[in-house]
């Protein structure tokens, strides 16, 4: 087995907490690894992403492939679409619909979710208003996380075990409120897949 | 021994902590920043004494690295690319004096310039000191080159130059750790002039770096790090340099590799392998991160006359980052596509955070400049360069650290009125110092504005060494106190900026400006927060 997931959304948007509770999922089933990050000058505020690839073989590339990307996981609607070359043929466009606006030209968010739609594998949700709903706004991020979990080859209780482990050191409500949020994420998909 | 998940940046500090290292010395710099980071939030590296304070530049990390390994322990010094050209004076001298305890030099390339103003490639550095050179395939080679490093320092003598690049540095994959080894006791060089590099010394060093030469060959040669992978369809060899051969391997995952590959991770490259694959091979690929480096070497390698393809003939772009897809249209396989990216889609380039201060400093800047024009603000390394793009349009150049006041004195020498030089508190400490001095021993008419927010910003909140010490600094050198000017940077104080900022463009000679408030990415620090109230400066 293998996937490859695009992670997208805006620098300070917290996508590597996501690909961190991927990755302890995925260490938690003893499988191999390879995630590249942006750091540095276009973490203020650019477009950001990270090549997330998990196997059961070793990986040779730290970058995935363009046309072979099994899930595009991104946390702000026009940047899911910044990586549409990257998706393979029946891969997944998971999708935040709450933009992100810090840029004077941002297209009308209605034409983003337009061609969002256009895709024939699309979830879009708004997680920010699920992740408000629980209590949490903060786990907005855990909730798109949830929305992808049925696009992976890793149970859904190694998703819960990772993040246990990745919110280890903030105690028990901030667990649970993140497991109900990874909830809520698959909750939506599932019934809208 | 135990498996960790680690950035390629964090395996090599791991590999050297494990390698028994004493200190690691280093200034920030995107791609290599975490590579310290890791050793300064160890544990192990605490009650082990081990040294993390960041430095006040590359040289002066380099430098300090080489003085550790004089007195017998094993050091890193870590930088980014363009930072060894900082460091470039005491790092080509130290392979001439040679070391005593192991010393490891980390030179993290960026290629395609994600954060950087150029894509230099250090390993012509590793040549040009000629002295062994490690590049990694992945993280777990990453740790192990760390690791394995000092011994080859140690046993040859020399500094070793660990090189990677962005995409290994900033990628995360497990890692197996190995045996900890303790760290060296205190001793003094074999030979006590060996580091004195008078003219007549440095000669005799010089010879013995030259003899040494066929050794370190013969070490790449018997290396672990390289290996010849032999095929049977000889009609095309290929040679590969660090990360460069998992692009190739990405792209046989479901097929069978049938050429000959030699793997290459220990410099200086293995000529006998070499000479092996030009002889058989009818044609040879070279796929390397950065410039055809070991390409244009092996033009001069030819016994065979064997055509070579890479970078050079447009087989594989001449600049940029390699990825899967390039090498596969190097090696002739067709990328199939189903999406393309919408037009809708707009560029996000990275901008100043809301709410920061070098903004505010912005805005004044370009209302008190309104009556001499534009065009004349020199800048410099740090997130105030963003100050650059739209809409602020605030500076003319970036060129390297400490560039903007030695800029803006040469456009003033020339005749220039109402320039500008605009540094951040730990460039200025980095290299602004000695062109601050310039400045003041010709008392050139120049406005240096130092937007302190109290970090190295850039490249993620690391300590600024700048920190409560500017204006006695400027004072020291000799700026006028009456010329030091300090405000705090917000909305509400843009008359007061305005006219400062007026008051010192007309002043005749040297101006320090300071815009002073916390960088708003720093807020949650807390060790910081403390040291700001010991400073008054909260």
């Amino acid at each position: 087995m293998k996937t490859d997931i695009i992670l997208a959304g805006v620098g300070g948007q917290g996508i590597l907490s996501i690909a961190a509770t991927i990755g302890m999922s995925a260490l938690h089933n003893n499988l191999h690894l390879k995630q590249a990050e942006v750091h540095g000058m276009s973490q203020r505020g650019g477009a950001v992403q990270s090549n997330m690839r998990i196997s059961d073989k070793p990986i040779s590339s730290d970058l995935i492939p363009m046309g072979e990307a099994d899930i595009i996981l991104s946390v702000e609607p026009m940047e899911s679409l910044r990586y549409l070359p990257y998706l393979k043929k029946g891969g997944w466009l998971v999708t935040n619909t709450t933009p992100f606006i810090n840029i004077n030209n941002y297209p009308e968010i209605e034409e983003v979710l337009a061609e969002i739609k256009k895709q024939k594998n699309h979830i879009s949700l708004d997680a920010d208003s699920i992740a408000a709903e629980i209590g949490s706004k903060r786990s907005s991020n855990i909730v798109m996380l949830g929305a992808a979990t049925p696009f992976f080859d890793i149970s859904f209780e190694s998703f819960e075990e990772g993040i246990r482990q990745i919110f280890a050191r903030k105690g028990e409500d901030i667990i649970n409120v993140n497991i109900q949020a990874l909830r809520a994420g698959r909750d939506f998909t599932e019934k809208n897949r | 021994m135990q498996k960790l998940l680690l950035l390629g940046d964090e395996a090599i500090a791991q590999g050297a902590l494990d390698g028994g290292i004493s200190g690691i010395y280093a200034y920030p710099g995107t791609p290599s920043t975490e590579i310290t980071e890791y050793v300064q939030a160890s544990n192990f590296a605490k009650e082990n004494n081990i040294h993390s304070d960041w430095s006040v530049n590359e040289k002066t990390a380099m430098e300090a690295g080489l003085g550790m390994s004089y007195a017998g322990k094993r050091a890193m010094v870590c930088m980014k690319h363009v930072g060894l050209n900082v460091a470039a004076d005491a790092f080509i001298n130290s392979s001439i004096t040679g070391v005593n305890g192991g010393l490891i030099v980390v030179s993290a390339d960026d290629p395609s310039m994600h954060s950087s103003q150029n894509e230099q490639d250090s390993r012509f550095y590793g040549n040009f000191a000629m002295i062994p050179m490690l590049e990694p395939v992945n993280q777990q080679e990453a740790y192990e080159m760390a690791y394995y490093g000092y011994e080859l320092s140690e046993k040859y003598k020399l500094p070793v130059l660990l090189r990677i690049t962005t995409r290994l540095a900033h990628s995360r994959a497990g890692v197996e750790t190995l045996e900890q080894k303790p760290q060296n006791d205190i001793s003094l060089p074999s030979n006590l002039t060996q580091f004195v590099l008078l003219p007549s010394i440095a000669r005799k060093q010089y010879k013995i770096l030259l003899s040494n030469q066929a050794s370190i060959e013969a070490a790449s040669e018997e290396s672990i790090f390289n290996k010849y992978i032999d095929g049977s369809d000889k009609k095309l060899g290929i040679i590969t340099t660090g990360i460069a051969y998992n692009y190739l391997m990405e792209n046989f995952q479901d097929k069978e590799l049938k050429h000959p590959v030699l793997k290459i991770g220990q410099y200086p490259i293995p000529r006998k392998q070499v000479n092996k694959m030009l002889k058989e091979c009818d044609k040879v690929l070279v796929i390397e991160e950065g410039y055809p480096v070991v390409e244009e070497m092996l033009k001069g390698y030819q016994e065979a006359g064997t055509p070579i393809i890479g970078r050079l003939d447009g087989t594989l772009p001449r600049d940029g980052e390699l990825n899967p897809n390039l090498v596969a249209n190097a090696l002739g396989f067709e990328t199939v596509l189903d999406g393309t990216i919408p037009e809708l889609v707009k560029n996000r380039p990275p901008s100043m955070c809301v709410g920061c201060g070098h903004i505010d400093a912005y805005n004044a800047l370009n209302e008190a400049l309104i009556p001499y024009g534009v065009g004349r603000v020199f800048s410099d390394i740090g997130c105030y360069t963003l100050g650059a793009l739209p809409p602020y349009n605030a500076v003319n150049s970036c060129v390297d650290m400490g560039a903007s006041i030695t800029m803006a004195k040469g456009a003033a020498d020339a005749g220039m009125i109402g320039v500008v030089a605009v540094i951040g508190d730990s460039t200025f400490t980095h290299s602004g110092i000695t062109g601050l001095i310039d400045c003041v021993s010709e008392n050139t008419p120049v406005t240096i504005i130092i937007s302190d927010n109290f970090t190295t910003g850039m490249t993620g909140g690391q300590d600024s060494k700048a920190l409560g010490k500017i204006e006695d600094i400027c004072e020291g050198v000799g700026v006028h106190p009456d010329h030091i000017r300090v405000f705090k940077p917000l909305k509400k104080n843009m008359e007061e900026m305005v006219q400062i900022m007026k008051e010192e463009l007309e002043y005749n000679g040297v101006s320090v400006i300071i815009p002073r408030r916390q960088c708003v990415q720093t807020m949650k620090n807390k060790k910081l927060a403390e040291q700001l109230i010991n400073l008054n400066l909260k």
